[in-house]
């Protein structure tokens, strides 16, 4: 491939325009699904093209481009999305949260804390929390428009009647800023008190469902729950294996047929760091 | 006339006491050529139980989805008075309003309980969804509620937890109308709430229909083409026909003494035991 062929990250400057007032639109209504004009690209759907267009739009030269999978650089769909920018647009990749300026993220927000010259991109599935009890659109729309979010509270009755505590563990509905109610696409719901007052800013893209939503920073962001049953996040007894921290999401790995298992971190580079013994 | 009955017309003259809690005047709806009610004009009291009665396709129902502001009315006035005791035009009020009455001040029983339930949710979720639509957000309450509220509608407190999918008909519709009763509306509508219920089942259900409205004061119309739920149920009858109402009165004065041809034909019709 020429990269000379291609516009400056992929898409033609008219589409990212078009992206942009979106994302605009986005940011001053947080939570609130815009709708926009998604295009093909090269990947398949559901392997991040809203997140990429996303990407595209907001990326410039000095940028320097980080991409997760589940928390792993090392993933094919990171790799692949990185190598994609690093070819149309020249940019710098790295693998270190605290060196990159924007973050393509699916399924996980990474361990280190974000600074407010960061910006976070979540490849967003299905975008809307409702769907799940309401599968018109034009009904769904109006109950955002008049924040009919109660029967959201039924899938947790629900949860804690079968199961005596919410199960549900990614993709946990927030409410954003008091106001629109939001799928923060399916990242543990470990991550969730992260976007809350994150001072990063958070632009999600949905491709195939034609959507995108934002959570600029400084931003109240609250998990459903009920008085009695309080929003928590998931813990391990154990400490990751490789770097010995407590307080990461771990991911638990199979070793053998023997059953032998370990617990290790799911974000690589939170993992080396402590590793390496610096902060990088 | 039956005891039950003279207690019946007692209280329907003291409610007329009050002013009323709606209002209905000139109401008129048509599907493009097909007119599905028109003229229509009634006053509900409150504590009052309204039966609408007519053949199929006599616009009953259209009749009730306009009051319920499901559907758009092409002329005519539909006015409700809040619980603040202001009086509102149904139809100049804004579509948010409009769907806070529906799930707060008001209820609607469907003829069929699948449209009006959530079959893969448990009764409990059921029965305390309106409570968290309106913001109960204390999970020991709303259950607390759900149970309260299936033990008033006899069904076995065992089945809280169960899906309404695997519960018969007559437990679909009973669980059907605890979910719209528990947060205490000011009026109820109801399409044929035994239609699809087999004769003793009917019965059971009626019984505790007429506790409950009496009891909780509720006001209610009820479209049935089943006279004898409407004479069971029902203060004061509208009879319709062709979308327009032939004749109305008190219930025992509309089945015992009917003035207009149809309303004759439709008692006459009725099979004495």
């Amino acid at each position: 491939m020429n990269p000379g062929q291609y516009n400056f990250a992929y898409l033609d400057e008219q589409t990212k325009r078009m992206i942009r007032r979106a994302l605009l639109k986005a940011v001053a209504i947080p939570g609130y699904q815009v709708p926009f004009g998604s295009r093909e690209m090269p990947l398949p759907y559901g392997w991040g093209t809203g997140g990429i267009q996303v990407t595209a739009s907001i990326i410039g030269k000095d940028d320097v481009l980080k991409v997760i999978d589940q928390g792993a650089d090392d993933t094919t769909n990171a790799i692949s999305i990185r190598r994609f920018f690093a070819r149309t647009a020249g940019v710098r990749t790295t693998e270190r949260t605290s060196q990159a300026t924007i973050i393509q993220t699916r399924h996980r927000v990474p361990e280190t804390p974000l600074r407010g010259d960061q910006i976070l991109v979540y490849q967003v599935p299905i975008p809307e929390p409702l769907r799940w009890l309401e599968p018109r659109e034009a009904e769904t729309r109006k109950m955002h428009a008049l924040a009919e979010y109660g029967a959201m509270h039924v899938r947790l009755y629900e949860d804690i009647t079968r199961y005596g505590r919410v199960v549900t563990a990614y993709d946990y509905p927030v409410r954003v800023e008091g106001r629109y109610l939001m799928r923060p696409s399916p990242i543990p719901k470990f991550d969730n008190p992260k976007l809350h007052m994150n001072p990063a800013l958070q632009l999600f893209g949905a491709g195939r469902e034609k959507r995108i939503y934002a959570v600029p920073p400084w931003t109240r962001v609250e998990s459903l729950d009920f008085e009695d049953h309080p929003f928590r996040v998931e813990s391990w007894e154990e400490r990751c294996a490789l770097c010995g921290s407590d307080k990461s999401f771990l991911d638990e790995v199979l070793t053998d047929d023997k059953g032998g298992r370990m617990f290790v971190c799911s974000d690589t580079d939170y993992c080396a760091a402590r590793r390496a013994g610096s902060a990088r | 006339m039956s005891e039950a009955a003279r207690l019946d017309c007692a209280d329907a003259v003291t409610a007329l006491a009050e002013p009323p809690l709606l209002e209905v005047e000139g109401l008129g709806k048509s599907f493009g050529a097909v007119l599905a009610c028109a003229g229509i004009s009634f006053s509900l009291w409150p504590g009052e139980v309204l039966g609408v009665v007519g053949e199929s396709g006599s616009g009953k129902t259209t009749l009730l989805n306009c009051l319920a502001g499901r559907l758009l009315p092409d002329e005519g006035l539909v006015r409700y008075r809040l619980a603040d005791g202001r009086m509102v035009d149904l139809f100049a009020l804004s579509e948010a309003e409009r769907r806070r009455l529906a799930r707060t001040e008001w209820g609607f029983v469907h003829q069929n309980p699948r449209d009006g339930l959530r079959l893969s949710v448990s009764a409990g979720g059921n029965i305390g969804e309106r409570l968290m639509l309106v913001g109960a957000r204390h999970y020991g309450n709303i259950r607390a509620a759900a149970r309260d509220w299936l033990d008033k509608v006899e069904i076995d407190l065992a089945r809280l937890d169960d899906r309404p999918a695997r519960f018969s008909g007559g437990m679909q519709q009973r669980l059907q109308i605890a979910r719209n009763l528990v947060s205490n509306p000011r009026l109820v509508l109801m399409d044929e709430p035994t239609g699809s219920l087999d004769v003793s089942v009917q019965a059971r259900l009626l019984d505790l229909l007429r506790g409950l409205v009496a009891g909780l004061g509720l006001s209610a119309v009820v479209v049935t083409h089943d006279l004898s739920v409407a004479r069971l149920l029902a203060h004061r009858l509208l009879v319709m026909r062709r979308g327009r109402v032939v004749e109305s009165g008190l219930t025992d004065r509309v089945l015992d003494d009917p003035q207009h041809p149809y309303t004759q034909l439709l008692a006459a019709s009725i099979l004495q035991a």
